[in-house]
């Protein structure tokens, strides 16, 4: 674009700024295109050089650094901005676009920042911004998810920074470096407080918990359906995937992280199994996938570590997809819930079109997105001779075809007929569903994969997707999955619950402890009343005994004799003063 | 067996197209790796009992976590 080293992050902040301020019709296109202009800077930054540096307090901020994964999410993130505001062109809130923008800008200068400390006030604004856009939503709930949002990831801003600021001052450097952190100093001793394992652990845990990993991950599926139906499509995006990002930089080859990975997954697809509401499903399914992520990053392999970066980049794609499919039959219907939708394929074609091509694509079907880049997670895997985790990858994949293939699609848009006949949404949002449903397919024509998705990672890769073993092995596992599904389907009849996650320790167990905290401090409060009416009683009845009007003092003393009284003493003052 | 023609219709073609891709397993000239990935149909089965195994035990653990929709009350006031 230019020789000027304008961070991308500072591109999409300023067109933010820019929206307030102007004309709606140059709203929208000044919400389309700043979007590509981030991304053509993206391509202008090279890796491994530092463009912009600022000196603030001693600390030398890196404001636009290059990381060897900063191009491939630099440009997902702006394919998803633009695609997401393409989708809410006309519908969103201003405010809800303005801090959606502040948000994805925010993910960019994360991407981007060359030192800790600049990576920690990108952070930072992103749990602003992003708390901003669930506040603008229209949904009921929306208020008090937010407040639980913002609780969540200021806890684990503040766990990161004191892992920041500890790791600064042991080291003396902010600059950002992998961690080489082999189990055995992630698991010290008991007795032996290692202070880089606790530095370590610090960090690891204020990532995570952006990266919405159990028990830290509660925040995700209680918010992501609160927000509005284009709000969503922007939440599913950065958070987790700018954690993502974080791990490769900093975490590549952490051995506990595949097992911590594989928990995720587990966890994403049966909580999904359990839901209802079709926008908790895929927030569930979003743990899921990234838990894909995760262990392809502790695995730690050049193939593994590119394995995730791919799968990020095509989960953003089908992700907000499915975001989109499901924020359409939202706006079109107003219901959420899978016990009340039903039967919508037969009105909404293109909405239930695009749905499904996400649906393949997060299930890693063949001429899908998911087909070319997940599998190289698994094929890692393999390489390093881990069995049992590759076992445990492949029934994955089963599951995400069960909870996300299949589940969402059918219980949404066929299942039983839900008497609704709503249309296909607005234009905009039908153009932006359609582009990101081409978005899945195009990467994955046999062949295309190397000219457009490989060419973004940072090592060239000879990985072979399209061999006739892992389109057949694929085709099998899917459809014999799909079976167990129609098979099973009387077991997994909708119901109008919710399930309990980490959340009810601070939103059940937690209201139990302060009712009792309320109960215990009204004791005192009640034991002092009652004293303090007692005291009051008694020096009333005091007071009344002797001043009132049939009192002691008035009993004793008539008026007349004290007035007789009091002048004949003036009298008698008057005459000594005077002689 | 069911009750309308379009079910009948919708599960005979899928029938076929499970049977389809149960033939190409002669087409794969697999580099096993692991042990039992060798065995004939593995990934049909495995992906079918994995599921099943995922239902079974979703339901298990449903029965401790389902609530009703009500259970967080909201519109406090505290």
């Amino acid at each position: 674009m230019t020789d000027l080293p304008i961070p991308p992050a500072i591109i999409m902040i300023l067109g933010a700024g820019l929206l307030p301020f102007i004309h709606k019709y140059a709203r929208y296109f000044v919400v389309l295109v700043t979007p590509i202009l981030a991304c053509a800077q993206v391509w202008n930054i090279p890796v491994g050089e530092n463009l912009l540096s600022l000196n603030i307090a001693n600390f030398e901020l890196s404001l636009l650094y290059g990381h060897a994964y900063s191009k491939i999410f630099g440009t997902i993130f702006t394919i998803a901005a633009f695609g997401a505001a393409l989708f809410g062109l006309t519908q969103s809130k201003l405010s809800e676009t303005v801090s959606a923008f502040i948000y994805a800008g925010s993910a960019l200068g994360v991407v981007y920042s060359g030192d800790l400390i600049s990576l920690f006030l990108y952070w930072e604004l992103m749990a602003i911004s992003s708390t901003l856009v669930i506040f603008a939503s229209d949904r009921k709930k929306s208020k008090n998810a937010a407040m639980r949002y913002a609780l969540m990831h200021f806890l684990g801003g503040v766990v990161l920074l004191t892992g920041i600021i500890a790791y600064i001052s042991l080291t003396g450097s902010s600059d950002i470096v992998a961690f080489n952190a082999p189990t055995s100093i992630l698991i010290p001793e008991f007795w032996a407080l290692d202070m880089n394992a606790i530095v370590m652990w610090l960090i690891l845990i204020g990532v995570l918990v952006n990266a919405a990993v159990p028990p830290f991950s509660a925040w995700l599926p209680d918010s992501y359906p609160e927000g509005s139906a284009f709000g969503s499509v922007y939440l599913s995006a950065f958070t987790t995937k700018t954690a993502v990002f974080v791990l490769l930089t900093l975490f590549p080859g952490t051995e506990i992280l595949i097992y911590i990975g594989m928990f995720m997954i587990f966890y994403g697809i049966i909580w999904a199994i359990l839901e209802n509401d079709m926008r908790r499903i895929l927030s569930y399914s979003i743990i899921n996938q990234v838990g894909f992520m995760v262990v392809g990053i502790g695995i730690g392999t050049e193939m593994s570590l590119n394995g995730a970066a791919a799968h990020a980049f095509a989960h953003i794609i089908y992700k907000a997809l499915l975001f989109m499919s499901a924020g359409s039959v939202l706006y079109m219907t107003g219901k959420s819930k899978c016990s009340e939708l039903g039967g919508l394929y037969r009105t909404m074609h293109v909405t239930a079109a695009c749905g499904i091509v996400g649906a393949l694509a997060i299930s890693a079907f063949p001429l899908t997105s998911g087909f070319v880049s997940k599998s190289m997670i698994s094929s890692a895997a393999i390489h390093e001779g881990m069995e049992y985790v590759w076992y445990g990858l492949l029934a994955a994949s089963a599951g995400v075809f069960l909870h996300a293939g299949i589940k969402f699609p059918w219980f949404v848009f066929f299942q039983k007929d839900s008497g609704m006949r709503p249309k296909d949404p607005p234009l905009n949002m039908q153009l932006a569903m359609g582009i990101f449903a081409a978005l899945c397919i195009i990467p994955a024509i046999p062949g295309w994969a190397e000219l457009t998705l490989y060419k973004m990672l940072p090592t060239p890769t000879d990985y072979k997707s399209y061999t006739t073993e892992h389109v057949v092995s694929q085709l099998q596992l899917l459809l014999f999955s799909g079976l167990a599904f129609f098979v099973l389907l009387p077991l997994l009849k909708r119901t109008p619950t919710i399930t309990l996650d980490f959340d009810w320790i601070y939103r059940g167990f937690g209201r139990y402890i302060v009712l009792g905290v309320a109960l215990m401090s009204k004791l005192p409060i009640r034991i002092g009343r009652i004293l303090f009416k007692k005291m009051l009683k008694k020096s009333l009845h005091m007071i009344s005994h002797i001043h009132s009007p049939d009192g002691v003092i008035a009993r004793a003393w008539p008026i007349g004799t004290t007035v007789l009284w009091s002048v004949a003493f003036l009298g008698l003052y008057l005459v000594i003063y005077y002689f | 067996m069911f009750k309308n023609r379009q079910k009948t219709i919708a599960w005979a073609i899928f029938t076929v197209i499970l049977l389809v891709t149960l033939s190409l397993e002669g087409l794969m000239h697999p580099h096993v790796v692991f042990g039992p990935e060798d065995t004939l149909f593995f990934n049909a089965i495995f992906g079918f009992l994995s599921c099943v195994a995922i239902v079974i035990f979703s339901k298990f653990l449903g029965i401790f976590l389902k609530r009703k929709e009500s259970y967080y009350k909201e519109g406090g006031n505290d």
